[in-house]
């Protein structure tokens, strides 16, 4: 009877987390997390639990680690020789850095959005079909199902029903990305990671982006990197600052944005600097 | 304002050398041209088409070595296009950050313009010696290593034109690489890499020197692979050194079409080529 004892660790440490009616149990358990770009280190000694059924919102000024750290969540980091990540990522558990850890099927459960849509040359139907097809072998009409599925989470489906298979590039930017979010759900991921997802996009795509985070938020465990202070404070129940490499400050949204701890966090919150 | 004047007399004259320059080429090229449609124009006929290449003194066509370069072409990009695709694929994808793909490219920038006839004495040595004859197939091997650096190069370059966003979503995505290199980078880079396959056969098609050493020639219809088949560029060769007057008219003739191949295949690749730029409907 051990494993108990585990889960309820987790949920202490994210107390405070999370919206005032109930602590979402900890996705994410990071632990004396530092990495290195070659010489020069990015994250030094990040201590934190990222809830699940939350969003959590990253935010700190450019080059203060938090995109890196985003990275280091679904191993992308892996792909660029000289990258080296140590300390402890544990997901549900299990230590993502350890060596032995199958990327593929930890990138299935750790779905991640970038900053720039990226459609794939291919029709709107395949793009998101395109997850599915390689993780699974199924009937068309399942397919065809969970497609619509996913597009109609992402808030797309309506706007695209028409065009299943025009090219997933001919699309506006808003509505790309969007299809993009639906590829990434339609795998059934339990983390969604967002490296800026708006920061391309006008206002109105923007906010629907946003309404279609919102909307997710209650089944996967959101983390977003934004620069974007409002949206930080519009859609996350938890947010994290970092400022050079280090975590400065984590805690309940509203608490970061109106009564912070340390005096960097409010500089940046009230915009005196960043 | 002196300054400034003496600025716009170095930039008029710079651009009446550049302009002058241009001149000089084009008029070459015009030249080069107008000639051969001169003297190529006048031997256009069925017969043309439809013959063999004669013996001395009577008159026929070129249809043996129409048949044969276009075998051998076909073969030689079978044969060099996936060779070069695949290096091309490991320089840009997977060997994008070893010392290997510093070697690989620079050996590769050298076969580019090494002198074909370097290449066709290496096919020579290697299997028309030990094979005891000359053949077709020495002949596309020959120009299927001359259409290997051509397809390398192009490939590398409309791989990496790809948007590094698009391979890291799918990445992203727990697709391995070989998988997000077909399904995702070869679709948005095809237009781009069937252009240099279509150059590579433009320039394997006017090739001459490696099919001397190799295919040789052949006078007569012939489709043995294992045997000289004539071909274009070679029946160009012999016949416009020859004293005969019909040999030289085909001789035009046959440059007339090889040169029209090469045009249409050019006019394709440029046709294809906007597709690579970017994104369909403008975003």
């Amino acid at each position: 009877m051990q494993p108990p004892g585990l889960a309820v660790s987790y949920q202490v440490a994210a107390a405070g987390a999370g919206a005032a009616d109930a602590v979402a149990p900890a996705k994410f358990d990071i632990r004396e997390l530092d990495f290195y770009y070659g010489e020069h280190q990015a994250l030094r000694n990040i201590n934190m639990t990222l809830a699940d059924r939350t969003i959590t919102a990253f935010i700190g000024p450019s080059g203060c680690g938090k995109s890196t750290l985003l990275r280091v969540l679904n191993r992308m980091y892996a792909l660029y020789p000289g990258n080296r990540a140590t300390g402890q990522v544990l997901l549900d558990g299990q230590n993502i850095l350890e060596p032995g850890v199958d990327v593929a099927s930890l990138r299935l459960q750790v779905g991640m959005l970038f900053q720039k849509p990226t459609p794939f040359p291919m029709s709107v139907f395949d793009n998101v079909a395109f997850g599915l097809r390689l993780a699974k072998r199924m009937p068309r009409t399942e397919l065809e199902g969970r497609v619509e599925h996913a597009l109609r989470e992402a808030a797309v489906w309506e706007e695209v029903k028409d065009k299943l298979e025009e090219d997933g590039r001919s699309l506006s930017g808003g509505q790309q990305q969007r299809l993009c979010i639906a590829r990434t759900i339609a795998v059934e991921p339990e983390v969604v990671l967002l490296d800026e997802p708006t920061a391309s996009l006008d206002p109105i795509s923007t906010l629907r982006i946003e309404e279609t985070l919102q909307g997710i938020s209650s089944r996967y465990c959101i983390v977003i990197v934004t620069h974007n202070l409002q949206q930080a404070a519009r859609i996350s129940s938890t947010t994290a600052f970092m400022y050079l490499g280090e975590l400065v400050e984590v805690g309940p949204t509203e608490v970061i944005f109106t009564g912070p701890r340390d005096r960097r966090t409010n500089d940046y919150v009230t915009g005196r600097f960043g | 304002m002196k300054r400034l004047q003496r600025r716009k007399l170095t930039s008029s004259v710079a651009l009446a050398l550049s302009g002058a320059a241009t001149l000089v080429g084009l008029i070459c090229l015009g030249a080069v041209l107008w000639t051969l449609l001169k003297n190529g124009l006048q031997g256009v006929s069925v017969a043309l088409f439809t013959e063999m290449t004669p013996p001395p003194g009577s008159s026929g066509g070129v249809l043996n070595a129409l048949y044969g370069s276009a075998v051998m072409t076909l073969l030689g990009i079978l044969m060099g296009a996936p060779v070069g695709v695949l290096a091309g694929t490991y320089l840009a994808e997977y060997g994008r950050n070893e010392k290997l793909s510093v070697v690989i490219r620079f050996v590769n920038d050298v076969l580019l313009s090494a002198p074909s006839i370097i290449i066709g004495l290496f096919i020579y040595q290697v299997m028309v010696v030990r094979m005891g004859h000359f053949s077709a197939i020495a002949g596309a091997v020959a120009l299927g290593v001359i259409a290997i650096p051509v397809t390398v190069r192009t490939t590398e370059d409309m791989l990496r034109l790809v948007p590094q966003g698009m391979k890291d979503a799918s990445t992203a995505l727990g697709v391995h690489s070989w998988r997000t290199i077909t399904s995702v980078i070869y679709p948005a880079a095809r237009s781009g890499i069937l252009t240099g396959l279509l150059l590579a056969v433009a320039r394997i098609s006017g090739e001459t020197a490696p099919l001397l050493f190799t295919a040789l020639n052949n006078q007569f219809w012939s489709t043995d692979l294992n045997a000289p088949m004539a071909n274009l560029p070679v029946v160009i060769f012999q016949f416009a050194l020859s004293p005969y007057k019909e040999w030289q008219q085909l001789a035009w003739s046959g440059a007339l079409i090889i040169t029209f191949a090469i045009l249409v295949l050019s006019i394709v690749a440029r046709i294809l080529v906007p597709s690579t730029q970017g994104p369909r409907g403008g975003r």
